[in-house]
């Protein structure tokens, strides 16, 4: 291992990168025009129904005898398990759901006292029975769509970058014969790798913090957790889908190849890491499959330290996994590298 | 006592088996230091899978080379400078900023200001590297092929594809490189050049060596005859009616022979005009047709 030769491949690639001013707009101005757009389209608009979560006793109906106000009409009344209540408190504070009723005992509600459609949810209930109800008010700033979409936009295109731009680039050099004149240098196969693997993560994570920043600015988002840990998720993110893209890239000598094997990878990924929309209502089986892909435990640790502001600690296993996978596509790439397109 | 130096380059029964082909087929030769060495044959004859094999860029099917009398290795890599006959370079970067990259490559490295000087890259080496003619993007690949200020020089059909000027001005940029002691392995299919670049040249086809040494013994000993040259406008009548046996090679003709007077003799009895005649000596082109039965550019 040589740093030396190490530094010059990543130097190089980097200028050249730099200079395909193309692919650097691309890079930039992409994710951003999506991320505008949808702050557009779906920043603050109110949903046509009021949603409420019920804990009810166990096998009772949910209806205007167990309270008057389930009888309420256009309101959505859900049945959560009574595990689910402290889960569900968080979706009040960020206004996912308008109130929590509590019915088990003498009832008892949880309210935003912050959501507009929770006041008149509040209003509802206040008025449709005389009895006592127990008031739980908690505080915290909606969860616009937006907020959702952004760590997804951003992920999917750090995927994309990574992918792609280790991938398409390392196939481009085979076939064009670059990395067989590199194979008559010292340059050993680890340190032509490495040196890709970093470069594409300096840009990949420098773009994505310049989006974050330029984001900051033209769609004010939420963030709750700490700026420093979500840089932490995108260097073990990328790394995962940089090693990832370079294993794909190991053998390969036809961009047209390539470029199919990789669509053919990060469609999926797309849409089944959670860019667009939550799995949470996919079946079982398709949720675990998706847990295995590294843009899905990217994009989970990085909400959960947006929206929720979770900590280090509750992301090791993320981190954890990320590594893991990094590891595991680096040692396949660097055992089945070729240097020659035949 | 004396114990020999083991050759710089050596090739031991060197084969390489592509999909039902052969394309070299049993390869043998050394290469001692300071020797520019001649791989010399048509498109197709196997110089450079040979060429390719002895860089360690291709897997022989079977055979070994040895660089200074060990398998090729870290050693070699450091101390080997190549260029390959057609490469792609890393993009956007100009021919200095390659220059550079080539040279943080290696341990031994030749300062890029000398390189570009030597490789007269001076005009374009802020240039972006795509957009460099056929010449300049020859010196530019040897400029890479020095950087390591190597022990042992491969060319590989450095001069395809150049005019005839560019081609004159790397032959003198490959002797001063000569000149400095270094040892060259170029492959060409222009015999011309073996000839002017070369000490001792091997000579493939079909993938085997046909002949080996310096190209005047080679000459030598193929040939006692020098060639007249005709335009074969100047031949009246029919070739094939003519008393002396003629090779037509394009718009011209050429009688070989020892006996120059006797020909000459025979060329006025028939009138043929004298004013345009040239003799010339055998060459490697001559030495390639006598051992093939075939041209060498076809």
């Amino acid at each position: 291992m040589n740093f030396g030769r190490l530094f010059a491949v990543w130097h190089a690639r980097n200028l050249e990168f730099l200079r395909d001013r193309s692919t650097l707009v691309f890079n930039f101005l992409f994710p951003l025009a999506l991320v505008i757009a949808f702050a557009v389209i779906f920043g603050g608009q109110p949903q046509a129904l009021f949603k409420v979560d019920v804990v009810a006793p166990p096998g009772i109906v949910l209806d205007g005898a167990l309270h008057p106000f389930l009888a309420t009409r256009h309101v959505d009344f859900v049945r959560i398990e009574p595990g689910a209540l402290m889960e569900t408190i968080r979706k009040v504070e960020r206004h996912q759901v308008d109130l929590l009723i509590d019915l088990r005992a003498a009832p008892r509600y949880w309210i935003n006292e912050d959501s507009p459609k929770g006041y008149l949810a509040e209003k509802l209930l206040l008025e449709s029975a005389s009895g006592q109800a127990t008031r739980e008010p908690v505080s915290g700033a909606a969860v616009r769509y937006v907020d959702w979409l952004l760590p997804g936009v951003l992920g999917m295109n750090m995927m994309f970058s990574c992918l792609f731009g280790v991938g398409y680039v390392v196939v481009r050099y085979r076939k064009s014969g670059f990395l067989r004149r590199l194979s008559a240098t010292p340059v050993t196969a680890f340190e032509f790798g490495a040196a890709q693997v970093l470069s594409r993560l300096l840009l990949t994570v420098s773009v994505t913090s310049l989006l974050y920043g330029a984001l900051a600015l033209f769609v004010p988002f939420r963030n709750e957790g700490s700026v420093l840990l979500l840089l932490l998720i995108a260097v073990a993110g990328a790394l995962a889908m940089i090693s990832f893209g370079f294993m794909m890239a190991a053998r390969f000598a036809s961009e047209e190849l390539a470029n199919g094997a990789i669509n053919l990878t990060s469609w999926p990924m797309m849409l089944l890491s959670g860019v667009w929309f939550s799995l949470e209502g996919a079946p079982g089986w398709l949720q675990a499959a998706a847990k295995v892909l590294p843009l899905t435990q990217m994009l989970e640790a990085a909400r959960a330290v947006m929206l929720d502001g979770a900590g280090l600690a509750e992301l090791l296993p993320q981190l954890g996994w990320l590594a893991a996978m990094t590891l595991m596509f680096l040692g396949i790439a660097a055992a089945g590298f070729r240097w020659r397109a035949d | 006592m004396h114990i020999p130096m083991p050759p710089v380059l050596e090739v031991r029964n060197l084969v390489k088996q592509y999909d039902g082909a052969r394309a070299v087929d049993g390869v043998s030769f050394s290469i001692a230091e300071g020797q520019c060495f001649g791989l010399l044959g048509p498109n197709g004859a196997g110089k450079t899978t040979t060429v390719e094999m002895m860089e360690g860029v291709t897997p022989p099917t079977s055979g070994e080379v040895l660089y200074r009398g060990a398998p090729l290795g870290a050693r070699f890599r450091e101390e080997a400078g190549i260029q390959f006959q057609k490469t792609a370079l890393q993009e956007f970067l100009t021919v200095r900023e390659t220059l550079a990259f080539f040279t943080r490559l290696y341990q031994r490295r030749r300062p890029v200001e000398e390189l570009i000087r030597t490789c007269a890259l001076e005009q374009v080496e802020d240039r972006d590297n795509r957009k460099l003619s056929g010449g300049q993007m020859q010196r530019l690949l040897l400029a890479i092929a020095l950087a390591n200020d190597p022990r042992v020089l491969f060319l590989d059909e450095p001069t395809t594809g150049l005019d005839p000027q560019a081609r004159h001005n790397f032959w003198d940029l490959v002797r001063s490189i000569k000149a400095e002691g270094r040892t060259v392995l170029l492959t060409t299919h222009y015999m011309e050049e073996a000839y002017f670049l070369c000490d001792v040249v091997a000579i493939m086809d079909r993938g085997q060596i046909i002949a080996e040494g310096p190209p005047s013994r080679l000459l030598q000993e193929h040939f006692d005859d020098v060639v007249l040259e005709l335009p074969r406008e100047d031949i009246p009548g029919g070739i094939s009616d003519f008393p002396m046996p003629l090779l037509v090679t394009g718009d011209r003709v050429e009688i070989s022979t020892a006996d120059v007077e006797g020909a000459l003799r025979v060329l006025l009895s028939h009138g043929v005009p004298l004013r345009r005649l040239r003799i010339r000596p055998r060459n490697l082109e001559d030495l390639f047709l006598e051992l093939t039965g075939r041209e060498l550019r076809t």
